[in-house]
């Protein structure tokens, strides 16, 4: 398969050298002069320099027999218009642009750029399937070191809601490190009631999410 | 007329002013707020007094386009330094908010060219400077 990929940041960089490995053609193409020939000593003769979105630069590049075109540049409106033109004026089949602001993904569909990848939105997509709707955060994970740190938001009707810390009833393996409220962090104690509305951190080993976000969601209500 | 120009730079605040002098509605977007000073320069009234409108934003989003009253535009004018910014804005203006008007400059020639061939309105400041250098040529 022959590939052309306009910007060679770390996606197209990464992307040129990946797809390289499994045998395809590629041509990385690069505006900036300095970045073009850091590359350049790695992929040689793979990548090109020019602004992928003036049309000589693209045929220099051999687009009309590309089979797929990736524009993973840094600016949005690049990268729609490098697709918008590999599909229709040199009627690529395939192509695929990144999108750096998720909020310009509507742009994308307007324009039928398709697909259209944004790492926010996949980022955040995965944050949905982790997380129950009630909010809980990853905020550190160690699995090497079997130590997770979570972050919790404390719904109204939550069990530990108006409970002092030492009677919240944790997991054995989780601590309580730190209480976020109206902006400010501090570290609790004992004796530190637990308001609906606060932020909780908390470290504990992997596999208590469940037991702990019972007692901090709306009515001991259960993660998925 | 409502017309709506994007980018405030020499090209786009000129044209902003001789479109209000020649009474129409006139509001401008630009995503940098010193270039309202382009817009007042030499006047001796504010822009805003005159009457026209100002609003700070980037060009692709939504909200800013629509804060800049894109939905009663007649005339959208695209003239950004960005020839991409410009020829996807231009599109936006014609697909999603129905302008009748929409015009979009872009520098390079090539593109310009495309895109008018694909019934875009494009202004080509570069092929204008070509043919004007060929004149003089010719004449000398």
């Amino acid at each position: 398969m022959y590939v052309v990929i306009a910007g060679g940041g770390k996606v197209g960089w990464n992307l040129a050298r990946e797809l390289i490995s499994k045998d395809h053609e590629v041509t990385l193409l690069e505006n900036n002069r300095r970045r073009y020939l850091t590359i350049e000593e790695e992929l040689e003769h793979a990548v090109q320099y020019g602004d992928a979105s003036e049309l000589w630069i693209l045929e220099r590049a051999g687009i009309q027999r590309a089979d797929l075109v990736i524009a993973v540049t840094g600016d949005d409106e690049d990268n729609l218009l490098i697709c918008q033109i590999a599909r229709e004026k040199y009627l690529c089949e395939r192509i695929i642009a990144r999108v750096n602001n998720p909020r310009n993904v509507q742009w994308f569909e307007l324009l039928g750029i398709q697909p259209a990848v944004s790492a926010t939105d996949l980022i955040l997509r995965l944050i949905e399937h982790e997380v129950p709707s009630y909010g809980l955060v990853h905020l550190l994970d160690l699995p090497a070191e079997q130590l997770e740190i979570i972050e919790v938001e404390v719904s109204a009707d939550a069990l530990a809601a108006g409970r002092p810390v030492q009677q919240v009833e944790l997991p054995e393996g989780s601590l309580i490190i730190s209480v976020l409220r109206g902006g400010k962090g501090f570290v609790p104690t004992g004796d530190t009631v637990i308001e609906a509305g606060d932020e909780v951190l908390l470290v504990l080993d992997p596999g208590l999410e469940e037991a702990i976000t019972a007692q901090f969601a709306p009515n001991g209500a259960r993660a998925e | 007329m409502f017309v709506l120009i994007v980018g405030a730079g020499r090209v786009g605040s000129t044209v902003a002013r001789a479109a209000l002098a020649g009474g129409h509605e006139v509001s401008v977007l630009d995503e940098d707020p010193l270039s309202h000073e382009r817009l007042d320069h030499g006047q001796t009234t504010t822009w805003e007094d005159a009457g026209g409108r100002f609003t700070v934003g980037h060009a692709i989003e939504i909200e800013a386009l629509e804060a800049a009253g894109i939905d009663q535009a007649d005339v959208f004018i695209a003239s950004t330094d960005g020839d991409n910014t410009n020829l996807v804005i231009a599109q936006i203006a014609k697909r999603r908010f129905d302008v009748a008007n929409v015009v979009a400059r872009v520098m390079d020639p090539a593109r310009a060219a495309w895109y008018a061939e694909q019934g875009l309105h494009t202004i080509c400041p570069t092929s204008a400077a070509i043919a004007e250098f060929k004149s003089v040529l010719e004449v000398a």
